[in-house]
């Protein structure tokens, strides 16, 4: 907000360190309908790369992962897309091959070890930075230190569901 | 559905130098203060500052998904090629008063009558898409105009902002200066080292540095698209003009600081939940609501779309899901 002498605004994003969540102030509904939840929280209690939808809408989802080390190689049979909410992240992108995952196929898939391709290059991302995670390429994520990512994509074999945990009931 | 035929009208100019619209059974005038609606079973008005926000909206949304209330009494049905328009057709005492009305219209049509309207009735110096404070009056007497800001083209990238021949990113020097409520939102561009060959593969920009110097507020625009999936971010200050009624379930990120949300139920506007939604906070609306936002400082919001051309069948069948997830 704006300071009482008309200073500059502070423009207020949160991070791991340092988040208020707000929630559902109920009238006449069940918290449950709007499936409330805080990415920074869900990343609090996440497993390093682990995938876990906070938004999902017909086939597609949302996922906040907890990115920590070094990530496995992932497939991706369409354009997904890397929000870095928190913290910095390289992204590490390769050409494969031969094709690795099904192009009618949804979300990512974890691949066993390094494919065989040609780099295509990195990124470097901080808070804010999206990033093009390209259709029947691959890539693999890594942070020095915890970054929290947002992802779009659609559900594949790795998403994690948990609604009753991460979302407001009461 | 039965469409009737029908045409717009315009007449004009009045005694404050406005033209007059008509389409199907509805008139619309306005003068140095108010729109004034007429409709064969009643008449209402509205403040003209808020009408021209809302009627901006409907158009650069193409009608958006679902209702668009401009207030508890008129407002916007899209059926995805033609349109209703209403007068008390989501108030239940107009409704029981058996005033209430509503006329479906051509979606090209009532574009073209609304496009008209906004042309005519907005003044020079006067920005329906911007913030209060970062405008002049729509009120007083016609003078001139402002179509470079009514006919904004709203973005939509096909990929990703900044990949190679889509949407670019925004500078000083394409127009988009830092706006004032977001001075101090770093400005820095991801590293990107692509191998040669793969220069239009390798991509990444700052979408808060983007969001950061958007001219317009409460305007969802696709800066990224998972096949179907878009996400529609938009930068937020004072209210959003129109009451959104939804007719799918619709997701909200909040980016930066905060928005408030009255939530009421889509048919009779009885209150159902407020949402107070913060940095990180993920929520959806349900299919069945009806939800008006308020930022108190410009903020940076997520708004998470589907729109996958199945939905409207979905909805018309009782098919598309209420509610987002169940558990």
């Amino acid at each position: 907000m704006q300071d009482q002498l008309g200073g500059q605004y502070s423009t207020a994003f949160g991070s791991l360190g340092q988040y208020e969540k707000g929630g559902v102030e109920v009238i006449n509904d069940n918290p449950k309908h709007y499936a409330f939840s805080n990415m920074f929280e869900v990343a609090t209690g996440a497993k390093p790369y682990e995938k876990v939808a906070v938004a999902k809408n017909l086939e597609y989802v949302l996922e906040v992962i907890r990115a920590e080390g070094t990530s496995g190689w992932r497939a991706t049979p369409h354009d997904e897309f890397a929000l870095v909410m928190d913290g910095s992240l390289e992204v590490e992108l390769l050409d494969p091959d031969e094709q690795l995952v099904s192009d009618d196929a949804s979300g990512s898939i974890g691949l066993e070890g390094t494919p065989a391709g040609k780099p295509m290059g990195r990124v470097q991302a901080g808070r804010g930075h999206m990033t093009l995670l390209p259709a029947g390429k691959a890539y693999r994520l890594h942070s020095d230190g915890v970054a929290v990512v947002l992802l779009q994509t659609i559900e594949g074999p790795d998403t994690v569901y948990r609604w009753a945990d991460i979302c407001q009931t009461v | 559905m039965t469409m009737i035929e029908t045409t717009m009208t315009e007449t004009g100019p009045n005694a404050s130098g406005y033209k007059d619209f008509s389409i199907g059974g509805f008139t619309f005038s306005r003068d140095e203060y108010f729109a004034t609606i007429t409709w064969p079973t009643g008449s209402h008005q509205m403040d003209i500052g808020q009408w021209l926000r809302c009627v901006q909206r409907d158009v650069a949304w193409g009608f958006f998904y679902g209702i668009v209330n401009f207030d508890a009494v008129i407002g916007t049905m899209n059926h995805y090629g033609n349109v209703d328009m209403f007068a008390g057709r989501f108030n239940e005492a107009y409704r029981r008063a058996e005033v209430d009305y509503n006329e479906n219209f051509d979606h090209d049509e009532l574009m073209s009558c609304f496009t008209a309207m906004l042309s005519d009735w907005t003044n020079e110096g006067y920005d329906p898409f911007a913030a209060p404070m970062e405008t002049g009056s729509a009120y007083g007497p016609s003078r001139g105009e402002n179509d470079m800001a009514v006919t904004r083209k709203r973005v939509v990238a096909q990929r990703m902002v900044g990949v190679p021949g889509d949407e670019p990113i925004r500078s000083d020097e394409s127009g988009f200066p830092i706006n004032r409520g977001f001075a101090d939102v770093p400005q820095d561009e991801p590293v990107i080292s692509a191998e040669p060959g793969y220069e239009d593969q390798v991509c990444s920009f700052n979408l808060f540095a983007y969001l950061s110097r958007s001219d317009v507020t409460w305007n969802p625009s696709v800066v990224s698209a998972c096949k179907e999936s878009l996400y529609c971010p938009t930068t937020e200050e004072f209210i959003l003009p129109v009451i959104h009624g939804n007719d799918r379930v619709e997701w909200f990120v909040q980016l930066s600081d905060e928005i408030q949300w009255d939530v009421e139920d889509r048919d009779t506007g009885a209150k159902r939940a407020r949402v107070v939604m913060r940095a990180g906070d993920v929520a959806a609306m349900p299919a069945d609501i009806r939800h008006q936002g308020y930022a108190p400082k410009r903020s940076m919001l997520l708004v998470w779309e589907n729109g996958s051309p199945r939905i409207p069948e979905m909805i018309a069948n009782g098919e598309a899901p209420v509610h987002p997830v169940d558990f």
